[in-house]
Formats: C-alpha cells, sequence, structure tokens
C-alpha cells in the first residue's frame, strides 16, 4: 500500500480512468460505468449494520478508537483565540482526571486559527511525538467552494504556510451536479500540488457534501473522482449542509475505498463529518468501517469523525463503563 | 490494526418459561393425549432437551376435528366478520406485545439467529393477523363473489424452517374467513405453536377454533386423511405434497400447497454489484437456508462472474456463525441431525460432480448441528446441487451469457416457488419478470415478505396462493 504521494495523482487517474487524455468526455464515461447503488438496498444494509450489539469490553475499545479518530472542530464566524485554545486543551486531554484517555487525532479550525491552533496544542502537550494531535483546516472558499481557483490555491497556500497538516477542501458542487468533472478533478489535483509546495506535505481531504449530491450513485462517483485526482482522505460534509454524515453515505464511500485500493493498491481514508453526535451513532459507523471496507480501515490514518459534541458524549459513556453508572452533562467539560 | 470483535451479546432466556412437557391443544384446553405417548423437542444449537411434547394419535385428531367442526358449527361461522376481526386484531396485538417471548422460544426450538426471528419473523406473524384481521369485515370485496363463505374445518400442517410465521400465514387467513383449524406443527419445532395456543386462550378466543396437535409425519398424515377436514394447507417437501395430494384425491376436500424450490438469483452485468451482493447473501444465507424460495442458485452473467464471486467471498468472511441467541449472530445452527445429513450428503455430491467448494473459514461449536456456509463454483446445469433442493446454507454458482440463457437455465427446474432478478436496466426487469415461471419474481431484491403479497410457486413449488387478496380465495367458497 503506498500512503505518500509517489505516484502522480494524474498519471495514477489515467491509469484508472483508462485513458491518455483526461477530458469530461472520458472522466464521465469513468464514472458513469461503475456499478450503480441501489437506493433502498443500501439503505437496508446500513439499517442491518447498526442493529450489531456492541458490549462491555468491545464497547469500550471502540470507544476509546472512536475518541482516537475524532477531529474536534470549530468552523463558526464567531471563532475566537480563545475558543480554539480551549479546543486545544480539550483536545489533547479529554479526559483530564484519566490518563487512559487518548487524544483526539485533530482540531479541525479556519485557516486563520492554525497558528493559534498549534501554539495552543504545543502548549498543552499535544505536539509531542507521544501524544501528537494534527491541525486541520477547511480551504478552498469553505463552506460553498464558490470562488476561482485562483483564490482556492492562495487560501489553501496561506493554511499550509500557517503549518496545518491537513487541508479540508470543498469540491465545486456545480461544476459536479453539472458534468465539468475534468474542472472538479483539476480543482483537487491543483490544491493537493498546493499541499505539497514548499517541501511540506499536509494532508488533502476532500469534502464531497453528499447532502448535495442527492444521490448515492453521485456519492459513488465523486468519490472515485477524488480519489483519482489525489485524496488522501474522502469527507462526506461541510456540516453546514443538512442532511450531513449519514450511515448509508459514509458506508457508499467506504466501498468506493475498499474498491480503490484493490484496483489501484493506493488507500485512501474516510471521515464522516456532521451530524454524528452520538456514541452509539459512532459505534455503528465503527461497525461498518470493519465489516465494508475492513480492519485496515480501523485506525485515525483512515478513519476520522468530523465532529464537536461527539466527544463528550463519548466521554459520558467511556465514564458509564469504569463507573457503572451514568453521570451527566455537568461531568464533562464543555468548550 | 486489531480487528473489531463484538464481545458476546447473547439474548437473556429468562423471559421464556418452559414446562416439561406440553399437551395436546383442543377445544381450548392443554389436554393428555389418548395414546399417551411423547417426544422430546431439543435445540438444536446445543442438542439440550427442552421439553417434551405429546405425539397426537387418530383418537386425538378425532377429538380435534370434532372440537373445531363444533366451534364452526356453533361459533365461528355465525359471528359477524368484525367480531372475528376483533378477536384476529387482539392475536396480533398479543403477539407484538409478547414478542421477545416469542422470539427467543423460537430461537431454542428453531436455531435461527435471534436477529432473525426477532426482526423478521415474529413481526411478520403479527404483520400478517393484523392484514387478514382488516379483511375479516370486508371478504364481500375480495374480488370472489357477492356473499362469500367460509369452508370449514382446516387441516393445516406446516414445516419447521419458519414455525411461528407459517402458523401466521395459515391460521390468519382461516380464521378471518370463518373457518377453524387443526394445525400441527413441524416435529422439531412444536413450542412456538404452543405458546401460540396460550396467546389464544390469552385473546378469549372460542374454545375449538384453533386446535394444535403436535406429533409427526404420521399425525399429519392422519389430520390430512381425516374425513372431519374440508380444507388442506401444507407447506413442506414437494415428496410429502404429492402424497397428500395423491390421499385427497377424489374427497371434497381443497388443498393449498406451498412445496419446494430451486430458485435462481440472477445478476447481469449491469446490477448493483454490492447491494446484489447483499442479496445473494440474504437469498441463500438467510435462515440457514431453510427457505423453500431460498436463492440457492446463483445465476450470474459471465462478463462480472469473477468480480462478483470475489466480492460475494468477502462478503462471507464476515458472516458470523455461532449461538443463535446472540445478538451478532448472522448464521444459526441446522435445524436438525437429519436434515444436517441431507445438507452434507449434498455438498458430498456436488465435490464428487466436479464442483469447487469454498467455505470462509469460520469455526463451528463443537455440540449441536452446524454447517459452514458454503459456496460451489464450476457448477453445471446437470450437478445434482443445481437441481435438488439443498435446504441448506449451500449456494451454486452458476454463469449465463445473454438474457435468454438466463431465463433458460433459472426456468430449468420442476420447481417455480421464486427468482431474482438484479440489474439497473427497468425494462429488462419486466421483461424477465414475464418469462420466469415462478411465484414470486423480486427485482433488486430477495427474500422481501409482506402480508399484503401473495406467496406461492409455478409446477412442483405447489398451487394456491398465501398472503393478499389472493391468499382468501384459499379459505373462501364461492
Amino acid at each position: 500500500v503506498t500512503t505518500e504521494a509517489d505516484v502522480s495523482p494524474v498519471a495514477r487517474a489515467r491509469d484508472v480512468v483508462g485513458t491518455a487524455d483526461l477530458t469530461d468526455a472520458a472522466l464521465r464515461r469513468f464514472l458513469h460505468g461503475l456499478p450503480g447503488v441501489d437506493q433502498v438496498g443500501a439503505q437496508a444494509r446500513a439499517a442491518d449494520l447498526s442493529t450489531r450489539s456492541v458490549k462491555t469490553t468491545a464497547k469500550a475499545w471502540a470507544i476509546d478508537l472512536a475518541i482516537s479518530m475524532i477531529d474536534l472542530t470549530t468552523l463558526e464566524g464567531a471563532d475566537t483565540h480563545g475558543k480554539v485554545r480551549s479546543l486545544c486543551a480539550k483536545a489533547t486531554t479529554p479526559e483530564p482526571s484519566d490518563a487512559t484517555c487518548p487524544r483526539v487525532a485533530a482540531v479541525c479550525v479556519y485557516n486563520d486559527l492554525v497558528g493559534t491552533a498549534i501554539e495552543a496544542l504545543t502548549e498543552y502537550g499535544g505536539r509531542t511525538a507521544a501524544s501528537w494531535v494534527n491541525v486541520a483546516a477547511v480551504a478552498t472558499a469553505f463552506p460553498s467552494g464558490r470562488a476561482s481557483r485562483a483564490v482556492k490555491l492562495a487560501d489553501t497556500g496561506d493554511a499550509v504556510r500557517a503549518g496545518a497538516d491537513e487541508v479540508d477542501m470543498v469540491i465545486d458542487r456545480g461544476a459536479f451536479l453539472s458534468g465539468h468533472y475534468l474542472q472538479v478533478f483539476e480543482d483537487i489535483a491543483a490544491i493537493r500540488e498546493a499541499c505539497h509546495a514548499n517541501g511540506r506535505s499536509a494532508h488533502l481531504k476532500v469534502i464531497l457534501e453528499t447532502g448535495e449530491l442527492a444521490t448515492y450513485d453521485n456519492v459513488r462517483r465523486a468519490s472515485w473522482l477524488a480519489m483519482a485526482a489525489g485524496a488522501d482522505f474522502i469527507k462526506t460534509s461541510t456540516g453546514k449542509i443538512s442532511p450531513a454524515a449519514t450511515l448509508p453515505v459514509t458506508m457508499v464511500m467506504l466501498e468506493a475505498v475498499r474498491d480503490f485500493r484493490a484496483l489501484t493498491g493506493h488507500q485512501v481514508g474516510v471521515k464522516p463529518a456532521g451530524g454524528i453526535r452520538s456514541s452509539k451513532d459512532a459505534l455503528r459507523h465503527l461497525v461498518t468501517v470493519s465489516e465494508t471496507a475492513g480492519p485496515d480501515w480501523l485506525d485515525p490514518a483512515w478513519f476520522r469523525f468530523g465532529a464537536s459534541s461527539l466527544l463528550n458524549d463519548l466521554l459520558l459513556q467511556r465514564q458509564r463503563l469504569a463507573t457503572g453508572h451514568y453521570s451527566g452533562p455537568d461531568y464533562v467539560t464543555v468548550d | 490494526m486489531a480487528a473489531f470483535d463484538y464481545a458476546p451479546a447473547p439474548e437473556s432466556r429468562d423471559v421464556v418459561h418452559l414446562e416439561s412437557s406440553y399437551g395436546l391443544f383442543i377445544d381450548g384446553e392443554f389436554v393428555d393425549p389418548r395414546s399417551g405417548t411423547s417426544f422430546k423437542t431439543v435445540n438444536p444449537a446445543t442438542e439440550e432437551v427442552l421439553a417434551e411434547v405429546s405425539e397426537a394419535g387418530e383418537a386425538d385428531v378425532d377429538r380435534a376435528v370434532a372440537a373445531a367442526r363444533r366451534a364452526y358449527d356453533r361459533v365461528w361461522s355465525r359471528l359477524p366478520g368484525r367480531e372475528r376481526g376483533k378477536y384476529l386484531f387482539r392475536i396480533a396485538r398479543l403477539i407484538q406485545e409478547r414478542s421477545r417471548e416469542l422470539a427467543v422460544l423460537e430461537s431454542l426450538d428453531n436455531g435461527k439467529p435471534i436477529r432473525e426471528s426477532r426482526d423478521v419473523d415474529v413481526p411478520l406473524a403479527a404483520a400478517h393477523f393484523f392484514y387478514y384481521a382488516g379483511w375479516a369485515d370486508k371478504l364481500e370485496h375480495a374480488g370472489v363473489g357477492p356473499d362469500p363463505q367460509p369452508i370449514g374445518v382446516a387441516g393445516q400442517v406446516i414445516p419447521w424452517n419458519f414455525p411461528l410465521m407459517m402458523l401466521a400465514w395459515k391460521i390468519a387467513p382461516a380464521l378471518a374467513c370463518g373457518n377453524t383449524v387443526v394445525l400441527k406443527p413441524a416435529e422439531t419445532t412444536p413450542l412456538t405453536a404452543l405458546l401460540f395456543a396460550d396467546i389464544c386462550r390469552q385473546a378469549d378466543l372460542p374454545p375449538g377454533v384453533v386446535n394444535i396437535l403436535t406429533g409427526a409425519g404420521s399425525t399429519g398424515r392422519a389430520l390430512v386423511e381425516h374425513d372431519g377436514i374440508d380444507k388442506v394447507a401444507f407447506t413442506g417437501s414437494t415428496e410429502v405434497g404429492k402424497a397428500i395430494a395423491r390421499s385427497i384425491a377424489g374427497t371434497r376436500k381443497r388443498a393449498t400447497l406451498e412445496l419446494g424450490g430451486k430458485a435462481a438469483n440472477i445478476v447481469f452485468d449491469d446490477a448493483p454489484v454490492d447491494q446484489a451482493v447483499e442479496g445473494i447473501v440474504n437469498g441463500i444465507f438467510f435462515n440457514q437456508g431453510h427457505v423453500c424460495c431460498a436463492g440457492s442458485r446463483l445465476l450470474v452473467q459471465e462478463s462480472v462472474a469473477e468480480d462478483v464471486v470475489d466480492r460475494l467471498k468477502r462478503r462471507l468472511g464476515t458472516l458470523r456463525v455461532g449461538d443463535p441467541l446472540d445478538k451478532n449472530t448472522d448464521v444459526g445452527a441446522i435445524n436438525s441431525a437429519e436434515q444436517l445429513a441431507r445438507i452434507r450428503m449434498l455438498s458430498q455430491a456436488g465435490e464428487d460432480e466436479g464442483a469447487v467448494r469454498w467455505s470462509p473459514p469460520c469455526e463451528l461449536p463443537d455440540r449441536g448441528f452446524w454447517f459452514a456456509p458454503t459456496v460451489f463454483t464450476d457448477v453445471a446445469q446437470t450437478h445434482r446441487i443445481a437441481q435438488e433442493e439443498i435446504f441448506g446454507p449451500v449456494l451454486s454458482v452458476l454463469t449465463f451469457r445473454t438474457p435468454d440463457e438466463a431465463v433458460a437455465k433459472a426456468n430449468n427446474t420442476p420447481y417455480g416457488l421464486s427468482a431474482g432478478v438484479w440489474t439497473e436496466k427497468g425494462s429488462r426487469i419486466l421483461w424477465m419478470a414475464d418469462r420466469l415461471r415462478a411465484g414470486v419474481v423480486w427485482a433488486n431484491t430477495f427474500n422481501r415478505f409482506d402480508p399484503t403479497s401473495p406467496f406461492g410457486g409455478y409446477k412442483e413449488s405447489g398451487y394456491g396462493r398465501e398472503g393478499g387478496r389472493h391468499g382468501l380465495e384459499a379459505y373462501l367458497a364461492h
């Protein structure tokens, strides 16, 4: 499995699509040649996976795994340095009284707050080899993506220069829905290059905004398009559109990364974001990861939850498993 | 990375109260059999004896039929439809109220996963009673004539694969139409029928309207051949179905027979492949393949055969075989030693005839009756595993090149109960459905049941329909 940028995305895409000449028509032929997704069947399968019963030791293991997969997120116009600092403290030590509680995978902020986040994480001990929390920045005219490529690249450049470890970009849904696949492809490939500029190698997460893509067929096609263009992760949603992440959508994306690896040998991660608030929901997603893509994806390097309130619910469940009784919202911190 | 090992999540048995021995349910009472003989029913997952069950002899059949006749003449056939409907609604609600008890008992006695008894068998049984309860006062609108009348006493014999659900399929329409019944559950799975007898009492159903006689084949024969019944309803093997048809020939008795199957699940190259794989799994591994309409033959278009089989094998690697009462179990125990022997014999025949056998790695429990999910590839139409009903978790994979060939191969069996078609092309679904000689054709799904939808066979899969408006016809004189 190759994990770094050792193959150029364009070369790989040509390989995957099976043509030397990447055009809208060629991409369309390829994407529309992917097997369809039957909506009823996909939803039934996701509902089926939701009936798995995860208890006792399995639950404890899964809760800790879920915590370690969280991209703790704040993406508000009202975000301040103080808010981000407090988020970073939570990210590093979600449960200050319990050293066995894992840290989260990353904090996710707008790119003008990347510096603040890195500083705060460093201060709270979240940037050491033993305990590392990534900083992810949303970029490319998040959440709408309605800007010129030059602006998107500048946005990305800002984030990377400020030291972001990961960049969460949005695709141009308008272009995708109107069949301008090459434009979406080139956007992603260009942003990927910007992530790798000046010797940096920020991980690229590509947000499909599945709530605006409307069909599972589109989710599958957008997933393949993003992977072919060099996404390190494919991500469901910005969190600004409803519906955000749903279990069937995550499942369809997991099928896509599984099949993409089978075809190319290249593993891509998946990040459902928005709408996952309860531990039960998080565990259902992990069950779906395990039974759809397989155990290789049960790792923060390959699966993330974009969430904010989920963390506290996981902590409450974790406390309950440790003590045998439920506490309440005042026994976890509000950030 | 570590795998996600689900910890054991067993459903509690405490909700079920088992008696050490059970009588026969005749005329609203549990009574001892005149013959005094009994047999044991075991948990097929552990071989633990669950209870001692009475074996009804000819004298008991006489008693039960007489009780049913009395209830028919004096009470049930005279009740207005809306009153019969009230009882059926009450029974439906009681099934829902006691659903956990019924589900656990069904899994204990049958070996099927609790996930299925809880989410499929018991809800569908309740839904069937609700559905036919609604018909009870609307029979003149069923399209079978202006004033349809009940037939009389129905003798009903049901199989062990869906004990409670088959009971509901038989009893609900019979009672809705004004008939009374004597029902014989299968020898290996009598317990939920006996619990249902208790539900009838709880619902204050008039005595004799429902009578439950436990026993083996001889009890069933005595019931079917009894002069006092007007109608035979049987679900089970084609062999027994033929014997019943012979035995009632020349009598006034009507019959509906729901018999075996060897369904084709047909996957075209443009199918939604991930859902098709789910449909294949659900088609043959649901209820350990103990399903008369199971998709036991996978017909896959040659151009995608390799891909589909690879995906299927990967998916089978995630199936969890084991304790039926564990909420995460996908495949439970084979119902009996006898059935296990048949599955083993036919699988061996598949190997001997040159088909390639494959099973995912899975650990089977030491005690009880178990068979790993099995896929045969390189199967030819002439192989026994492509022709005979295995009634177990064994899939035979065949290929085809064109839609015509798919139809020809799918129809090339003495059976005709069900078929599945997987394609994104709507016109092809209709084209196939027109040509497939099967009572049910599922499009982009498989093994979906609903009380509003008629179910039944072509050819050696039997005659008559159960479910829906059509299901009323079997219990109405017109």
